[in-house]
């Protein structure tokens, strides 16, 4: 049965503590995470943008 | 002035069209999303959580580093010791051109590193004679007396690479014995208990610690190794393969170019210029030519792309 | 009381009655009439995915403090000790992640929106003032995780905020102070600063299309530049 405590335990598939990379160009340095973050954010922003959005449906 | 194109009569005319939608349904379904997401995330990625240093922990990976920092405490040389207001008058502090905001605020958290580091833990131990005898000797000296021990040790140290082993014995008076103990009770624990509660019993301000432990070179290697370090952006960076604070992206970029990287008043300047553009972040509405910028890169025409068209066939 | 108003009796017209009570649920009622907070209508140009990233940032908000509370019931120590309490804390890192990333979105849109026009720059001011908070929201929260992130974040901060005296207020290294701040005072302004937001855009209602470029649509600052009015034409 799963409980709360199985599940926490089950969670971390993708173990994230290893030694971060790290992505250097000239003066910039930036982790490989902060850019996959920036780069989903860019991302959603342009499909925002130019998905076309169902009409007669309510959103706002 | 509003610019032409950013002109609405007021009052507002009522929109032309309108259709109808939930606004509660839209916040729920929003909700709903968020929390899969976060339930996911936090499923497949867990959080990070190093393990603190301690003192304790310093002390026995690197006893040479601790004994030439707690000597750094005890003659002044620390960057605690003479780092300025809040914690002492050593130092005039930054300044913005002649704006010394750090020194006017004053001595709010006094710390004495001397007494507050090495003195006063090794004072309310319990102790051996000898270390007793030492502890008496150096109290009851002449800051002349004093100064003059902690040099012929400090010289002594730094030639023989900060190994204490290799010191001669008799240099420095009792300053050997007296750091050589604290050693002993930083390794055995008991020093980060005793830096915390010198205020009292309950104590939630990790002040004392967290200052001796920066002063070290301990804590700094492993945050270097981590690439949390000033020069490596590391404001924005977490442990592992975390994303960690991405929105301190600009206040970060400061410290890795000139004139800042190599400025005394680097942190001072930089928090004035963040105020500046954060400032000017804020009244955008009424900046001249930043609120002209999104009439010139027209992202709105995509956005409105459904309500041209519809005015355009009418 | 100024007026004798009998239960049950409602107040004529332009009659000043019911003191301050009255007083402000007249203008609550005039600013927010009901159909206008909690409307089931909106105008049709709101027609793009943009628009979703508002709500979507509340909604994180909402989660955001929901797994707060929920780390609040066991106190700060506990998700360094319980699996449990470890997964809780990941739910409340990563609704703080998607929290700043919606709303980092949601800024942008607005920017190329110029949503402050027709009044509404207190909309865009109280939008980018909750930004800074959030910051420091979050940053008061990295402070108190009780771990090496902890002890090295504010280490190195103290340096700035002591540069320019606020160190000396606002101590990086006093666990207590905080992790008040992170629970109680800065969520209280960030909750309060996003109501203000909210009942603006009610208020004004969304920010209408800006005119498509027409002929004599001058620069910056030309008094005598004829743009396309708001309204049917173009």
């Amino acid at each position: 049965m799963a409980t709360p405590h199985t599940f926490a335990v089950a969670m971390a598939s993708v173990d994230l503590n290893r030694p971060g990379h790290y992505l250097h160009w000239g003066v910039i340095l930036i982790s490989v995470a902060n850019l996959v973050v920036i780069g989903i954010m860019i991302l959603l922003f342009v499909l925002a943008l130019v998905l076309p959005f169902p009409k007669g449906r309510g959103r706002g | 002035m509003t610019p032409p194109w950013a002109r609405i009569p007021q009052p507002e005319a009522a929109p032309a069209e309108t259709r109808s939608y939930d606004l509660v349904k839209e916040f729920v379904i929003a909700l709903v999303a968020v929390l899969v997401l976060t339930l996911a995330g936090a499923a497949v990625f867990g959080a990070p959580d190093d393990k603190p240093v301690t003192l304790a922990a310093w002390a026995k990976a690197d006893p040479n580093d601790f004994t030439a920092t707690a000597l750094s405490e005890l003659d002044g040389s620390s960057d605690t010791a003479g780092y300025g207001a809040p914690y002492n008058t050593a130092a005039p502090g930054q300044k913005i051109g002649p704006v010394g905001l750090q020194k006017a605020a004053g001595v709010r958290h006094p710390v004495d590193t001397a007494k507050d580091f090495v003195l006063a833990p090794l004072a309310n131990a319990p102790q051996t004679p000898d270390v007793a005898a030492a502890l008496a000797q150096y109290q009851s000296a002449t800051p002349d007396q004093q100064a003059a021990w902690d040099k012929a040790y400090s010289d002594a140290l730094t030639a023989a690479n900060d190994d204490p082993a290799l010191v001669l014995p008799d240099t420095g008076g009792p300053v050997p014995v007296l750091l050589k103990q604290l050693l002993a009770q930083a390794s055995s624990g008991s020093l980060d208990g005793a830096l915390l509660s010198q205020g009292g019993f309950y104590q939630s301000d990790y002040t004392k610690p967290l200052l001796f432990l920066a002063d070290g070179g301990y804590l700094s290697g492993r945050a270097d190794a981590k690439h949390l370090s000033g020069d490596q952006w590391g404001m924005m960076n977490e442990t592992g393969n975390y994303p960690g604070q991405a929105w301190l992206w600009l206040y970060t970029f400061w410290y890795q170019i000139s004139p800042f990287n190599h400025s005394d008043n680097a942190d001072a300047l930089i928090w004035g210029l963040m105020a500046v553009l954060t400032l000017g972040f804020i009244l955008i509405p009424f900046i001249p030519g930043v609120r002209s910028i999104p009439r010139y890169v027209p992202v709105y025409r995509l956005i409105w792309r459904d309500h041209y068209r519809r005015q355009l066939e009418r | 009381m100024s007026a004798d108003i009998t239960p049950g009796s409602v107040p004529s017209e332009g009659v000043e009655a019911g003191g301050w009570t009255g007083a402000v649920r007249r203008g609550a009622v005039r600013a927010f009439p009901p159909d206008k907070l909690l409307p089931d209508r909106q105008p049709s140009y709101v027609a793009s995915w943009i628009y979703v990233f508002g709500v979507l940032t509340l909604a994180a908000l909402a989660v955001v403090i929901g797994t707060g509370c929920v780390l609040a019931l066991k106190g700060p120590g506990w998700w360094h000790v319980s699996s449990t309490g470890r997964y809780v804390n990941a739910l409340h890192l990563w609704s703080v992640e998607l929290f700043m990333a919606f709303m980092v979105i949601h800024l942008w849109g607005k920017f190329f929106m110029a949503a402050w026009r027709g009044r509404r720059a207190m909309t865009w001011i109280t939008g980018a003032v909750a930004f800074t908070a959030s910051v420091g929201t979050a940053f008061t929260g990295y402070l108190t995780q009780q771990n090496f992130d902890s002890q090295w974040i504010s280490t190195q901060a103290k340096d700035g905020l002591n540069s320019v005296g606020i160190g000396a207020f606002f101590n990086v290294l006093d666990f207590g102070q905080m992790l008040m701040w992170h629970i109680v005072l800065l969520p209280l302004a960030l909750v309060g600063l996003t109501v203000w937001h909210v009942l603006l855009v009610r208020h004004r209602g969304v920010v209408p299309p800006i005119p498509l470029l027409t002929a004599g649509d001058a620069p910056e600052g030309d008094p005598a530049a004829e743009a396309g009015d708001e309204g049917g034409g173009s």
